[in-house]
């Protein structure tokens, strides 16, 4: 038996969704990042005596817009609580946050594993999302030994999403964090942006043998790579393992992953935790969210992705793969149904090819969102059309796909009749250039008289280059055999 | 021109609107008053003369301008002094504490942005105890208040400086904030009239919070009707503060002129008001304005508060619970105190904070520490969080009973300095029949009723229902129509 059999890891991640708000959750002042420092800090935000905060109502449509999307309860009726420890960046001395009422509970996200035929879905059960603020940021480096205060993310308003220990490898860790990613995105609620930490994922991490109850946890926070939660979660499940198989425990603790090094190490330990002494915020009244606000809410909700794949698959015949992957972002999902507009339903696999693969390619080779294509939904789908009547040939196709990406014409059409590419079609024209193909390449003919089937394929081979790609191949083959064996 | 400093505020509106006298004469009445007896009294604790002229040539300036406007409001170029417990630009705002010592606010409370913009002008800032902890005043870092009436006795507190101030006739009017009784119980040591306001009447924006939950800034003046005309400036929706009520806004002194408004009252006595803890001096005088009332038309019928004896304890939970949470931004970090000397982050919060605050307001943290910690919190913050609403409860009941519910303010007159500062149960148990109106929520008020022992003044409560503020301040109103007691000054200061 191997080691990792022996072992079973549970996961459970905690993110916090900086929300897309125009302004911060308890204040007017910009959430903008990237200002000079402390320039977006309000008095409120500094924790002036006397300022009081004052919630903002899109961070609340925005943690409606989630519970919506993961099916979960939204709570009539949360509570605002202070989150009591003292840090310099923390200018009020409290966080404010949702303690024992969060905003949504319950519901969850399914994550696909693997590719092709060995891929399964899972469903990751949520315990809670909740409102708070976000603290501003010490600055160690620039000041010789001293520390600065930027206060202008202090009040950003964050969803903390927070799974229950479903997960039980890395690889269902980061496939969650990832479907997490694109949801929040996809409903609008979060930018996304990993590096100026709008989306961040703490894990918690623990090992027991399988059957057992589960071990005792550490979290690693702040991961705000993909590759780095995996990273991390392997390191930190292999120390585990070392530790209790050389016989020692774990002891509860909050550890850091140093990237540098692929390490995890211990920030602090349960001993040295704070008591937050939390208790409900009284310059804040409950948040009251009534049956018609959160139907006002799903009804400018997009459809899920969820949903979509299902229509996907069961409407347009794609195979799950497919509906997943065109479902990856909005950006993909719109574009992909502005071309089938434009192509028709009937063309939906090829469209759908032509975008997860030439143009996902040149996307990713140019780094480029679909957003920003070149290429537009309807231009795509012009070239598919013109495949589908056999106006060109595939390879043909990719020559006007270049052109469009190069912004030569304004469609497939302009590009075929612009550049003669329109596929040779009439038969009389295709069986002249045919009878002269026979006729300078005796050999070849001799080769497939003499039983050798193969040899049709360099006869085909000279018509197209005869036609420069223009004859419809298909057609060209067929009136090749009809002759041969006549 | 001297005797305006016991005009009532629509004697020194009607002098002003009729030229009588300019807004910036009777600053000048005011500020030069204040510099000859605040010395003795250390009431205000900020002046400064040249802003002071300034607002009040502005003032002279609008009523020139808008002369017979409806737009002027009736306070226009009145003085009024602020409790330093509101933020005011441009002027030091230290709450009493050496942690804000050097703290110059960069905007307005909502009251003080209010009343500046009914045209009233600041005298200064008023002293009070560190962080509005305490009940006489002794607590501030600027050093203790003296009451006008006897200076070897405390004022109240926590709005002791604005007590003070009113009595001596250095302002007609201050501003005062009420958390367990701080307005009502220094203006009964005082022999002043004082309105705590339903909570969330007023907004608690640019008010330096001690316990949110409860706190509420509120008017002090000579007379209900002065109260009434402030309190109308006051009160009103501010977006700024999520516990202030949306109400439509009301006219305070709308029932003031309304003769036999005292037909048919019923009052409320709380039989818990009225048994032992109270001295007699103070029980003779309530005794002797609830039989003025009686003679006016009211009805009292005795009402039962029987949980009222929980709430100096559930308030000695709830507020400094709140308290230690809101006094966190106390951290040497961005504005106030910083000691000079630290090694280290820890440090220097330790030592700006120990330095910074005085020992009532380090009690308190500590208790509101405690009471929140993990393992405590359900046995004391929640179990209080019951109580409050069992007195709410009982609150409501009695006024099936009864209109307004009357009693003493405070057990005894003003007492002598140092006499309950060293025993802090004793300080606590002044505030027995204010803190359960803050803790339900209800307005209350004090007004003198005569006076007690050594000739210092006692006060009257009524507490009312919930935003029944007008009618409380008719029901007062009625009674110094036919008594003089708010009219009366110490002899000393004339």
């Amino acid at each position: 038996m191997t080691r990792a059999a022996q072992w079973e890891v549970v996961i459970g991640l905690e993110t916090h969704a900086q929300l897309q708000t125009r302004s911060k959750i308890f204040s007017g002042s910009s959430i903008a990042f990237g200002a000079e420092p402390n320039v977006q800090a309000s008095a409120v935000d500094i924790a002036l005596p006397g300022v009081l905060p004052v919630l903002n109502r899109e961070a609340v449509v925005c943690a409606i817009k989630f519970g919506l999307a993961v099916g979960a309860t939204i709570a009539p009726r949360s509570v605002f609580a202070r989150k009591n420890y003292f840090y310099p960046d923390l200018p009020k001395g409290y966080q404010i946050s949702q303690f024992e009422i969060p905003v949504v509970s319950g519901g969850g996200l399914a994550i696909r594993l693997g590719a092709g035929d060995t891929a399964s879905e899972k469903f990751v059960h949520l315990t809670r999302a909740h409102l708070e603020e976000d603290a501003g940021k010490s600055l160690h480096e620039d000041f010789h030994g001293r520390t600065g205060i930027d206060l202008n993310r202090a009040g950003t308003p964050l969803l903390e999403i927070v799974t229950e220990p479903d997960m039980r490898s890395s690889a269902e860790a980061v496939a969650y964090a990832r479907a997490l990613h694109a949801l929040v995105q996809w409903i609008g609620i979060c930018d996304g942006n990993m590096q100026e930490g709008s989306f961040r994922c703490d894990a918690n991490v623990s090992v027991r043998r399988p059957g057992e109850p589960l071990g005792t946890r550490r979290e690693i926070k702040n991961l705000n790579s993909f590759r780095f939660m995996q990273q991390a979660i392997d390191f930190e499940v292999q120390w585990q393992i070392a530790e209790i198989e050389e016989g020692r425990a774990i002891r509860q603790a909050t550890v850091l992953f140093d990237p540098d090094t692929g390490e995890t190490r211990s920030m602090r330990t349960k001993e040295d935790a704070h008591d937050y002494r939390y208790f409900p915020d009284p310059d804040l009244l409950p948040l009251e969210i009534k049956a018609d606000w959160i139907d006002e809410v799903k009804s400018g909700l997009p459809e899920l992705p969820q949903a979509m794949q299902q229509r996907f698959q069961s409407e347009l015949g794609l195979s799950p793969y497919d509906a997943a992957a065109l479902t990856a972002s909005r950006e993909m999902a719109a574009y992909f149904e502005a071309a089938l507009e434009s192509a028709g339903r009937e063309n939906a696999k090829p469209v759908a090819n032509w975008i997860m693969g030439e143009l996902s390619a040149r996307l990713n080779k140019e780094g480029l969102e679909i957003a920003a294509a070149p290429l537009s939904a309807p231009q795509l789908a012009g070239i598919v059309r013109r495949i589908a009547d056999n106006t060109i040939s595939n390879k043909i196709a990719r020559d006007v796909f270049d052109a469009l990406w190069a912004g030569d014409g304004k469609d497939a059409d302009a590009v075929i009749s612009a550049r003669g590419w329109k596929q040779i079609t009439d038969t009389g024209a295709i069986e002249a250039l045919v009878d002269e193909v026979l006729a300078a390449n005796q050999k070849s003919v001799d080769e497939y008289r003499a039983g050798k089937e193969k040899a049709v394929n360099a006869l085909v081979g000279q018509a197209m280059k005869a036609t420069r790609g223009k004859a419809n191949p298909q057609q060209v083959t067929d009136l090749l055999k009809k002759k041969l064996g006549a | 021109m001297s005797e305006l400093i016991n005009s009532s505020l629509r004697e020194l509106s009607a002098a002003l609107a009729a030229k009588k006298v300019s807004a910036v004469e009777l600053a000048a009445l005011f500020l030069d008053r204040i510099e000859r007896l605040n010395p003795g009294l250390n009431a205000f604790i900020a002046l400064d003369r040249d802003k002071t002229l300034a607002q009040a040539q502005a003032a002279d300036e609008t009523r020139r301008v808008g002369a017979g406007a409806p737009a002027i409001s009736p306070l226009c170029g009145i003085p009024l002094a602020h409790k330093d417990i509101f933020c005011t630009r441009g002027w030091r705002t230290s709450c009493g504490s050496k942690m804000l010592e050097n703290f110059v606010a960069p905007y307005d409370a909502h009251v003080v942005e209010k009343l500046a913009g009914a045209g009233m002008v600041m005298l200064g800032k008023l002293n009070m105890d560190e962080f509005a902890m305490g009940s006489s005043n002794e607590s501030s870092y600027f050093g203790p208040v003296k009451n006008p009436w006897d200076i070897s006795c405390v004022p109240g507190g926590s709005s002791g400086g604005s007590a003070a101030a009113i009595a001596a006739r250095l302002t007609p009017a201050a501003t005062g904030t009420d958390t367990g009784g701080s307005i009502r119980q220094p203006a009964a040591l005082c022999g002043l009239t004082g309105l705590k306001p339903t909570y969330g009447a007023v907004s608690r924006y640019g008010m330096i919070a001690f316990a949110s939950s409860l706190d509420q800034a509120g008017p002090m003046a000579k007379s209900a009707e002065d109260c009434a005309l402030l309190l109308n400036a006051m009160a009103g929706f501010d977006a700024r503060d999520s516990t202030s009520l949306e109400r439509p806004a009301e006219d305070y002194t709308r029932d003031l002129d309304q003769p036999a408004a005292l037909q048919g009252l019923r009052i409320g006595l709380p039989r818990e008001f009225f048994g032992a803890g109270m001295d007699e001096d103070v029980r003779a005088a309530v005794e002797a304005a609830l039989a003025e009332y009686r003679k006016l038309g009211a009805t009292t019928v005795e009402v039962q508060l029987p949980n009222s004896g929980l709430s100096v304890p559930a308030y000695y939970v709830i507020a400094p619970a709140e308290a230690s949470s809101n006094l966190s931004r106390f951290d040497g970090v961005r504005y106030g105190y910083r000691a000079p000397d630290y090694a280290d982050l820890a440090e220097m919060y330790s030592r700006s904070r120990a330095q910074g605050f005085g020992a009532e307001v380090k009690r308190r943290i500590l208790i509101g520490t405690y009471v929140l910690s993990h393992g405590y919190y359900d046995a004391y913050y929640l179990q209080a969080q019951k109580i409050r609403r069992l007195i709410a409860a009982d609150f409501k009941a009695a006024f099936q009973q009864c209109d307004v519910i009357m009693g003493p303010t405070s057990p005894s007159v003003a007492f002598a300095f140092g006499a309950k500062s060293a025993d802090p149960v004793q300080m606590y148990l002044s505030d027995i029949y204010t803190i359960s109106t803050n803790l339900a929520g209800l307005p209350g008020m004090s007004l003198p009723c005569g006076f007690g022992r050594n000739n210092m003044p006692v006060g009257l409560q009524i507490i009312g229902n919930l935003f029944d503020e007008a009618r409380m301040l008719n029901v007062a109103h009625k009674y110094q129509q036919v008594t003089d007691w708010h009219t009366r000054m110490p002899e000393g200061l004339k």
